[in-house]
């Protein structure tokens, strides 16, 4: 099956007011591309579910959010984003604010088709009080109260990889491919951006084949945009974009704010954005942080 | 092992806050920030060899990595795979110790991470969110770095947001008890605190040199139990701030606490 496909056509695939999961963590390999898109869309009302960064910071910034689910919001060397930070102070958002922990659980219990997962975390915290969604309940095998933590099922999954295969293998050859393998499963689409098409041949090396963390059959479509999670990072590929980043935060301070951003970076497609912020190539060179 | 008199806040406050992990035996030590990052390293190589530590991103180490950039021929002593999904059984298995600084810290030893002011809904302040900080506090030790001891960090009343679970009777969830909230050290630019006083009171464990229990009392804005006798913080020997320095080459340490003051100010 050829999944092959452009970020427009993704984003045709998206409606108002639906659930997506947005892969990576805080600054590093978030689907930026695709969310670029999203941003040129008249797409609304959407419930964001995140291990937060800019991707969330724009989409509430461009107002296509209704309802954010996150632990964190942050691009880690700026510690607070910017957009997400105004929209929280301005009430311009809803929020279900859990533990990192009990979103990777909530992924899970979605994909396992089960409703929750039982857990101590957030008990005796604000985690519980200010979600009432969020039930304690007793446990049928001890005098305890637990935490259950409710399935986050997502209608769509936003995810960048390294490289794919236009079947849908995709490799995450960093480090760390965060909780990239449940947003993958818990959504009932997944929408891939790689850095890289390559043919199916490619995995038949083991040692590439142990980079691919989830089936085939998870992903639904696969865009190939190399750089395409810039300003994130895509480790081993190139590292997140440090003075772009900064300027994107100061931008949240001057009057023109994130519409002064867009004029300056967004673009009407990829290649244009791309060209905005000094190609392909000028992305690829970006120095890897160290830790 | 020789005392050292030339040393500054920071390293003081590394030297006791490595402490916190001395007697923790094979545990995670996560420092997030330079101090608790550096205090977790020296621990690892000298008073608790059996420490375990990542490199901040995806692999465990057997060695500390030196913070910032390092040389291009170096290698880290990776030992295995530790990516941020592993990283929560980890911390699900208790066998972890955090060492954080959060924004606010109640005379429960309950901490925000989250949100200031206002109201939930709109809060004037929107910081980072609860992050691990909920799993964190019910499933491991956790001890808190402050680097500028003050009433807006240590306030009067409960945190705006309660990101972490404290010894507060009112939020005690059921079949669990106080002692099951394990807060080690509180360590800031004027002393060492725990959770020891009567009914999880906070307590003054040590003084910095130069530093007053009044100091101490009128910059926390709830009452700390004051010991009869309360010790001076340990000053570094020679040898833990050749392994601090030799930790640390670009000198991050100067950074985090305002202007770098010595660590013997009386």
């Amino acid at each position: 099956m050829n999944k092959q496909m452009t970020a427009a056509q993704v984003v045709a695939q998206l409606k108002d007011g639906m659930t997506i999961g947005i892969g990576g963590w805080g600054p590093r390999r978030k689907p930026m591309a695709l969310v670029r898109e999203i941003l040129r869309s008249d797409l609304k009302d959407l419930t964001i579910v995140a291990y937060g960064g800019a991707d969330v910071g724009m989409l509430c910034a461009a107002g296509k959010v209704k309802k954010v689910v996150f632990a964190f919001v942050s691009l880690d060397f700026i510690p607070l984003e910017p957009y997400f930070r105004q929209a929280r102070q301005s009430g311009a958002i809803e929020v279900m604010e859990i533990d990192e922990g009990m979103m990777l659980l909530g992924l899970r219990a979605a994909s396992w088709g089960i409703p929750f997962i039982p857990t101590e975390v957030g008990l005796g915290t604000d985690i519980v009080k200010q979600n009432p969604d969020i039930k304690v309940i007793d446990s049928p095998y001890d005098d305890k109260e637990w935490v259950a933590m409710p399935a986050l099922k997502l209608d769509v999954s936003l995810i960048h990889v390294d490289k794919a295969d236009v079947r849908g293998v995709c490799q995450i050859a960093g480090p760390d491919f965060y909780m990239d393998d449940w947003f993958a499963r818990a959504a009932s689409k997944t929408f891939v951006s790689c850095d890289e098409l390559v043919e199916t041949e490619y995995f038949h090396d083991p040692a590439q084949a142990r980079l691919v963390h989830w089936e085939r059959s998870m992903t639904t479509g696969v865009v190939p945009i190399a750089g395409g999670a810039h300003p994130s990072s895509c480790s081993p590929l190139y590292g997140f974009d440090i003075p772009h980043f900064k300027a994107y935060a100061a931008s949240a301070k001057e009057d023109t704010g994130f519409q002064g951003y867009c004029d300056k970076f967004l673009g009407a497609s990829e290649e244009e954005y791309q060209k905005n912020v000094g190609g392909v190539d000028a992305i690829r060179a970006i120095e890897l942080p160290t830790y | 092992m020789t005392a050292a008199t030339d040393y500054t806040l920071a390293e003081l406050c590394i030297v006791a806050a490595s402490q916190a992990f001395a007697d923790d035996g094979e545990v995670l030590a996560t420092g997030i920030g330079v101090v608790p990052r550096l205090a977790a390293s020296l621990a690892m190589k000298t008073s608790n060899t059996d420490l375990m530590m990542t490199d901040s991103e995806a692999w465990m180490l057997s060695e500390p990595n030196p913070l910032g950039p390092r040389p291009a021929d170096f290698v880290p002593s990776t030992e295995s795979w530790m990516g941020f999904s592993r990283i929560f059984d980890n911390v699900w298995s208790g066998k972890r110790h955090a060492m954080l600084g959060p924004t606010q810290i109640d005379r429960f030893g309950q901490s925000n991470t989250s949100a200031l002011g206002g109201t939930y809904q709109k809060p004037k302040t929107m910081m980072l969110g609860a992050r691990g900080f909920p799993g964190n506090s019910i499933s491991h030790p956790n001890s808190f770095f402050v680097p500028a001891h003050n009433t807006r960090v240590f306030m009067d009343g409960e945190c705006d947001f309660v990101s972490s679970i404290g010894y507060n009777p009112a939020r005690l969830p059921k079949g669990h008890n106080l002692d099951d909230v394990d807060i080690r050290l509180v360590i800031t630019d004027l002393c060492v605190m725990d959770f020891g006083g009567p009914d999880h009171q906070i307590r003054l464990v040590s003084l910095h040199p130069g530093v007053t229990a009044e100091e101490v009392q009128d910059n926390t804005g709830y009452p700390v139990h004051i010991p009869a006798d309360v010790p001076v913080t340990a000053a570094p020997t020679q040898e833990q701030l050749a392994i601090i320095a030799a930790l640390d080459p670009h000198n991050q340490r100067a950074h985090q606490i305002k202007d770098n003051p010595p660590g013997n100010r009386s």
